[in-house]
């Protein structure tokens, strides 16, 4: 039969994005069935996604600097840093919140600027200047800190970026209605962009799935999205921590498939000499990754803030190990060159989805970290073994 | 009658959209020079790849008998154990390894797993003696040139004991003496029952030294040559090659107009910073519109860096004296403004600083002129598809579609899709660094061809070229190089050989 081949042939083709994706869902499936339902319980599921939230952005600007070929491991320390910054201009300088944040982010992106400074002008490599950093900016946290040991943040508006949920306009059958709203919203983008293109593919004469296999794919996805819409609208509805990974993850999916900068970060990672030759600026690229790194560090450093409700001295350790294991879990490839921004996501929600699940099994903390580390290297192998036989 | 030292039977290798061999059938004999021609993509190197275990026992059909065996390679060393040693395309040398440790690398002296430095040193000595290499064994490789490499590949693979020696393209990247060299060692290595497989584009090469000639087309063998038949000439081997009769090797151009000058370089010099020393000194070079120039000149006389230096100077040199173009004297601070101006520069290198090796062919041709099908930075992906379908097709570059990996090409196809990637770009002048490396006889006259189309349009076009029979018949004049300096120009009535040799080695 013609689609049963189709559908193998895309199988085949894509097998490492959709491997990715049955295995997030194998995991879910088992921790559903292993705590009887609790985990796809609306209020988990809830706590999971902003429970990720603070990676997932880390691991967004990761996948970027790995394609480039870097690393930056600074990034935990620097969104602890930023974190108790943004927690003292608000309690001790007293600063309004909508001037905090955007000068949270401003110092997030001069520190990344630095960084970059070090690895595309002196040619210091990443590795090394980041663990620079990583050391600087834990020194600076302990030393911010220093005085006064955790920062209690006491700011509504601050606090619910890591805990408050978007406004319900009134619930409907005991489901939050702005979710429900964003969620159809969400659908309808969704299938009106995947005709567009489709339509724009048949105008040029261009090869596209045949219609039932389109179908099939457009009902799964927006069965996915209505599914966790319906789930999430059945607690709180959509923490702002979900909407913020959310705007990241749009933005800079947009940037890296669909624009002139994504297309040159990653000709730059997949061959810098003959990116150069190509009239690509190496070093403007290199600034701009680490600079958005640091940025979403900083992004990632409210975010914690925010959630724990305080600046800790110990915040943002380990981090950057976290946001790289999802990273290399999404599917980048330290050769340069190959990574998406979603398998990021994907990522981090996998390894959020470990460790909340073996929490919620009382699995002990030694284990989780065996087999987290073990998740990590079976996706790095599958990884490797698909890319060998792929086209 | 001599013994057959190899047979592969019917091999068949696919991959995921293409049929790279076809029921192959390749017959060998003890101590011959057998040659493997074909066009680009035809299959020869995965033919040999096959054979060296590269592709192990499983993943092709058919049988590999090798003296009198058949032999199921699981690994490469497998098949370096029964003696067969393979050098490809591109070389595998460690360049900041010495000589002596790149010759033994894999295959170390050793006692009880302790390396024997000093033994490994007079052994290596050896080696190189029998190369004919007058280099000192610590010497690292990348201090040597291209064509010494290539024989430290041969000795590397002569120190394994080799009873068949495969060389995938060894002259591809070498000057006229230095392929001289390396053919005269091949003969030598005959004398010493030596079996020798090469591939090569190089018909003259075929001609002079084979034994017999197998040819592949589309994955399949099409005929085997033998000399003492008197069968290996030129003619005959093009004309299986591709199917139809050749006649002539340039096209021929409609008397075309030479308009103004366009670029000129004034007393241009560069020096490189790290070699401490100059690679381009005092240079003066004039290209007019509509007009193909050619710099000719042994390896390392300064041609590549000559181009680097007008294209935006990525290496960071510093420059003196003038280039100007259109009469303006312009100064660019990054190839991304040459590009702007104009310029387009095909690389000598294609995998190494020419393409994007895991990307696919359509990121590889937009990837010069992104802007091109941008509107306000956002890519409109169904224009670059039908962009990269017209460079496909019109430059007939061969491949199961233009999803294709380029890495995943043959080389010459790689060629094909560097020279789309620069044509997108719609210069004025085009520099093309050795523009027909490793590529097919059939494909270099439609290389050739487009040159020839596009100078007709008003395009100017500097080639930078080792092939004297290429810059001979291709240009309208002549520029010869040697060491930085440019030494002669010749106008296309009064060039030969001989004349460019002579400056080229003055
Ligand atoms: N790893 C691979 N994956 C997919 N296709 C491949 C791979 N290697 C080779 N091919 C395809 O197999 C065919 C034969 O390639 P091969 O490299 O053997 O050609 P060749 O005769 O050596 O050409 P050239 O003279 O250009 O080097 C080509 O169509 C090529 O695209
Ligand atoms: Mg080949």
């Amino acid at each position: 039969m013609k689609i049963l081949q189709e559908t193998q042939q895309l199988i085949k083709d894509n097998i490492r994005d959709y491997g990715m994706y049955i295995a997030l869902f194998v995991i879910m499936l088992t921790f559903n069935m292993m705590t009887d339902g609790t985990f796809m319980s609306s209020r988990n599921i809830s706590n999971l996604l902003d429970s990720a939230g603070y990676i997932a952005v880390l691991a967004v600007g990761m996948t970027l600097v790995i394609v480039i070929r870097h690393i930056d491991l600074s990034v935990g320390y620097v969104a602890g840093f930023l974190g108790a910054i943004a927690a003292i201009l608000l309690m001790q300088q007293g600063l309004s919140i909508y001037l905090v944040i955007p000068i949270i982010l401003a110092l997030g992106i001069i520190i990344g600027l630095a960084n970059g400074f070090l690895i595309a002008q002196l040619g210091i490599p990443a590795f090394v200047a980041s663990l620079a950093g990583m050391l600087i900016f834990r020194g600076a946290l302990l030393k911010v800190t220093e005085g006064t040991g955790t920062i209690i943040v006491q700011n509504e508006v601050f606090n619910a970026l890591g805990n408050g949920f978007i406004p319900s306009l009134g619930m409907v059958n005991a489901r939050h209605l702005l979710t429900i709203i964003i969620g159809v919203l969400g659908v309808l983008f969704f299938v009106y962009s995947e005709l567009k293109t489709r339509h724009d593919k048949v105008k040029y004469n261009f090869d596209v799935i045949s219609v039932p296999i389109f179908a099939v794919k457009l009902t799964l996805i927006s069965l996915i999205i209505a599914y966790i819409t319906w789930i999430l609208a059945g607690y709180n509805g959509f923490s702002w921590t979900l909407m913020i990974v959310l705007f990241v993850t749009i933005v800079y999916h947009f940037i890296s498939n669909k624009t002139v900068l994504g297309r040159q970060i990653y000709a730059v990672g997949s061959n810098p000499e003959a990116a150069h030759l190509s009239g690509i600026n190496v070093k403007k690229i290199t600034y701009l990754v680490m600079g958005s790194m640091s940025m979403l560090a900083a992004l990632s450093g409210i975010l914690y803030t925010a959630r724990l409700q305080s600046a800790t001295t110990t915040a943002g350790m380990l981090f950057e190990l976290d946001a790289i294991a999802a990273a290399y879990v999404g599917g980048v490839s330290s050769a340069g060159g190959v990574g998406k921004v979603t398998g990021a996501i994907i990522g981090a929600i996998v390894m959020a989805s470990l460790t909340n699940g073996m929490n919620l099994l009382g699995v002990g903390i030694s284990y989780q970290y065996m087999i987290r580390g073990g998740v990590l290297a079976g996706a790095v192998i599958f990884d490797v073994l698909t890319r060998k036989r792929g086209k | 009658m001599a013994k057959t030292i190899l047979e592969m039977d019917n091999i068949t290798k696919t991959f995921p959209g293409v049929k790279a061999l076809d029921n192959v059938n390749f017959k060998v004999e003890e101590g011959e020079i057998h040659f493997l021609v074909g066009e680009n993509g035809a299959g020869k190197s995965t033919l040999m790849k096959v054979l060296s275990g590269v592709y192990p026992y499983g993943e092709y059909e058919g049988d590999i008998v090798y003296q009198g065996k058949v032999q199921q390679f699981h690994k490469i060393n497998d098949s370096v154990d029964v003696g067969i040693a393979i050098i490809y395309q591109e070389l595998a040398l460690f360049p900041d390894l010495s000589v002596y440790e790149n010759i033994y690398i894999g295959n170390e002296v050793k006692h009880n797993g302790i390396i024997n430095w000093n033994q490994t040193i007079v052994k290596a000595k050896d080696m190189l003696k029998k190369v004919n290499l007058k280099v000192k064994p610590e010497t690292l490789i990348k201090d040597l040139g291209v064509g010494k490499q290539q024989l430290i590949e041969i000795a590397k693979a002569l120190s394994k004991e080799v009873k068949l020696l495969i060389l995938d393209e060894p002259t591809a990247a070498l000057n006229e003496d230095d392929s001289e060299n390396l053919l005269e060692l091949i003969k030598e290595l005959k004398k010493q029952g030596i079996t020798c497989i090469m591939i090569s584009h190089k018909l003259k090469e075929v001609v002079a030294i084979a034994d017999k000639a197998t040819i592949l087309r589309d994955g399949q063998t099409i005929c085997t040559l033998e000399k003492a038949k008197g069968e290996i000439d030129e003619k005959t081997i093009i004309r299986h090659m591709v199917g139809r009769e050749m006649n002539q090797i340039y096209p021929k151009r409609e008397n075309h107009e030479i308009g103004d000058t366009i670029l000129e370089l004034k007393n241009w010099s560069a020096y490189d910073g790290q070699l401490g020393r100059h690679v381009v000194k005092n240079a003066d070079l004039k290209l007019n519109r509509g007009e193909i120039i050619g710099i000719s000149g042994l390896m390392g006389a300064g041609r590549t860096e000559l181009a680097l230096s007008m294209f935006g100077n990525p290496k960071n040199y510093k420059l003196k004296g003038d280039l100007v173009l259109n009469q303006q004297p312009v100064h660019f601070k990054h190839t991304s403004d040459a590009i702007k101006a104009g310029m387009a520069y095909v690389t000598e290198d294609r995998k190494g600083n020419g393409l994007f090796l895991l990307q696919n062919i359509t990121k590889n041709v937009s990837a010069s002129k992104l802007q091109g099908i941008a509107h306000h930075g956002i890519i409109n992906n169904n224009e670059e598809i039908k962009i990269a379908e017209h460079y496909k097709n019109s430059l007939h570059i061969k491949a199961s579609s233009i999803e294709q990996l380029v890495g995943k090409l043959s080389g010459g196809n790689q060629q094909k899709v560097s020279l789309g990637k620069w044509l997108f770009a719609g210069p004025n002048i085009l520099i093309l660094d050795e523009p027909t490396r490793g590529i097919d006889v059939g494909a270099k006259f439609e290389i050739y061809t487009v040159m020839n189309e596009l100078v007709e349009k008003g395009l100017s076009i500097i080639m930078i070229s080792s092939e004297l029979g290429e810059v001979l018949g291709m240009s309208d004049r002549v520029y010869v190089m040697a060491e930085g300096e440019i030494k002669g120009e010749l106008d296309s009535q009064s060039a030969d050989q001989e004349k460019i040799m002579e400056l080229a080695t003055q």
